[in-house]
């Protein structure tokens, strides 16, 4: 094999599980990897002693996940408690499953950063910039911001159609953290965290848990419900500006450029396919950021394509319909995997997208990924 | 100054320690190599152009331009409480080179592309900080 195109269609996902979100302080990362990787089991049927590959992301040691699961994987993956490492664990272990090192692959992300009080900046994330006191991801994100309205007129305004239309979306999803609704209004009334980025910029911090289960196409259709297949993806790095984290020049233009185009040559798709998009919305900007890299609206022009509550369900690009990190839990890209799945098995009820069969992701981050999946 | 300075300080190591000596000294410089001339920083242990490890801190004219900025309302160090809201900038400064600093002194007129040049913070005995005005 030497094409990446050759890796179209060669992995699905039976099965997907997350635990509650919330405020869990008598819990650690094994139990509530745990109880996501019990709902995952039961949601396709599997054998667990079956699962010969294991990813396990920001869970302190791989070897005590397999002890707590009762696994001895043949392959196995640890990745950083980076945001961004959603979209490597899923395409790693899909190019895993179609080389054969693995036949069943479970993915498992835990977090207990709001039970722990994480607080995303300071000495916690020392940075060779913490003099001046510029620290945190929502810093970076605000100065990106500032200057994309810098760049092309964008407004806050417009930024703020981003938080309400995903805050709608979660209102239609009863396991969303936050589910009131919010205005335009709203937004530009709240507080300052870094200008030009507000509270309602920013996403949630709770704990929880997500359990995805891959296989090979063939081996998926011994299962409880219809595969969901990994039909393209693609990455693109930005790393030679590192020394100013979760920031870049360029809003990772090229880099989701270059993910996207990746991902829609595999899959055989264009952005009009798109039934909805999950995008890892860490900052509302990321959003605006996804959009404009993946070609549903020329670089620049994100504030206009927003307007109107066009991310909304209904809206012409649905976007995060699970309320995404912004309002329905911080699962760092691993719950919207499990959404995109979700919608592509019609399990949405009020948040389901009407006939829903090309599902996107997108990490607009210093590690860019994005994967689309399709109805098997 | 250094009983009551409270903010971060610089992790000085040999890598950086001439950025932070030539500040000291009121000079502003960025990381140059000996070998093909590029200027980079933040320090790095070799050339990330071409890898060499014979490199040098060549003072820079202290001018630049605006890239962006963000004010930031939220302490994440208590040493920066009384300073809220405090104004983070991005410059590109004139030899290419792009740095995180502060905006100090009035910035009302901030705009993306606009000129400004560095000033010396003395802060601590040992410490100084390059940060930038409009110019």
């Amino acid at each position: 094999m030497s094409e990446l195109a050759e890796l179209k269609n060669r992995a699905a996902v039976i099965g997907v599980g997350n635990t509650a979100y919330g405020n869990f302080p008598d819990v650690d990362e094994y139990g509530l990897a745990a109880q996501a990787f019990r709902s995952a089991v039961a949601d396709c049927g599997i054998d667990k002693n079956q699962i010969d590959g294991l990813v396990v992301c920001r869970i302190p040691y791989y070897g005590r996940m397999g002890e707590v699961l009762g696994l001895d994987p043949r392959w196995t993956l640890t990745l950083p408690p980076h945001g961004r490492m959603s979209g490597i664990g899923i395409i790693e272990a899909a190019t895993a499953l179609a080389t054969g090192h693995a036949k069943y692959v479970a993915l498992l992300y835990a977090n207990i950063g709001r039970s722990r009080r994480v607080n995303y900046g300071g000495d916690e994330s020392p940075g060779v910039w913490d003099p001046f006191g510029f620290t945190s991801p929502g810093g970076a994100h605000a100065m990106a911001f500032q200057r994309h309205m810098q760049m092309f007129g964008t407004t806050t305004r417009q930024l703020a159609e981003v938080s309400v239309a995903i805050r709608h979306n979660a209102g239609l999803n009863p396991d969303a953290v936050m589910r009131k609704p919010i205005t335009i209004e709203d937004h530009e009334n709240a507080r300052f965290i870094t200008a030009p980025l507000r509270l309602l910029d920013y996403c949630l911090i709770n704990d929880g848990a997500v359990c995805l289960i891959l296989t090979t196409p063939e081996r998926a259709k011994d299962f409880k419900k219809p595969p969901v297949l990994i039909s393209g993806f693609g990455g693109q790095e930005s790393f030679t500006r590192s020394s100013i984290p979760n920031f870049d020049m360029d809003f990772w233009y090229p880099a989701v450029k270059a993910a996207g185009d990746q991902a829609y040559a595999m899959a055989g798709v264009s952005p009009k396919d798109v039934d909805a998009l999950m995008a890892y919305d860490n900052f509302s900007p990321t959003v605006l950021f996804s959009l404009e890299g993946l070609g549903f609206c020329k670089q620049g022009e994100s504030g206009g394509f927003v307007e109107g509550g066009a991310l909304k369900v209904g809206g012409r690009l649905p976007v995060n319909t699970d309320g995404g990190h912004l309002s329905n839990s911080y699962m760092q890209g691993w719950a919207l995997n499990v959404e995109a799945v979700r919608q592509l098995r019609g399990e949405c009820g009020a948040r389901q997208v009407p006939d829903c069969e090309v599902v996107q992701y997108v990490q607009a981050t210093p590690c860019t990924r994005s994967i689309i999946y399709t109805r098997g | 100054m250094s009983e009551t300075y409270n903010k971060p300080l610089p992790k000085i190591d040999p890598v950086n320690r001439g950025f932070w000596e030539n500040a000291k000294a009121g000079r502003l410089s960025v990381q140059t190599c000996k070998s093909c001339g590029d200027k980079h920083y933040p320090a790095s242990p070799v050339c990330p152009k071409c890898l060499s490890s014979d490199q040098e801190w060549g003072v820079v004219s202290g001018n630049g331009t605006l890239e962006s900025w963000v004010d930031f309302h939220r302490a994440y160090w208590d040493g920066f409480k009384e300073n809220l809201p405090y104004r983070v900038c991005l410059v590109r400064l004139a030899e290419g080179p792009i740095m995180v600093s502060n905006l100090v002194g009035n910035s009302d007129n901030a705009k993306m592309g606009a000129a400004v040049r560095v000033v010396f913070d003395k802060v601590t005995e040992n410490v100084t900080l390059p940060k930038f005005e409009m110019a």
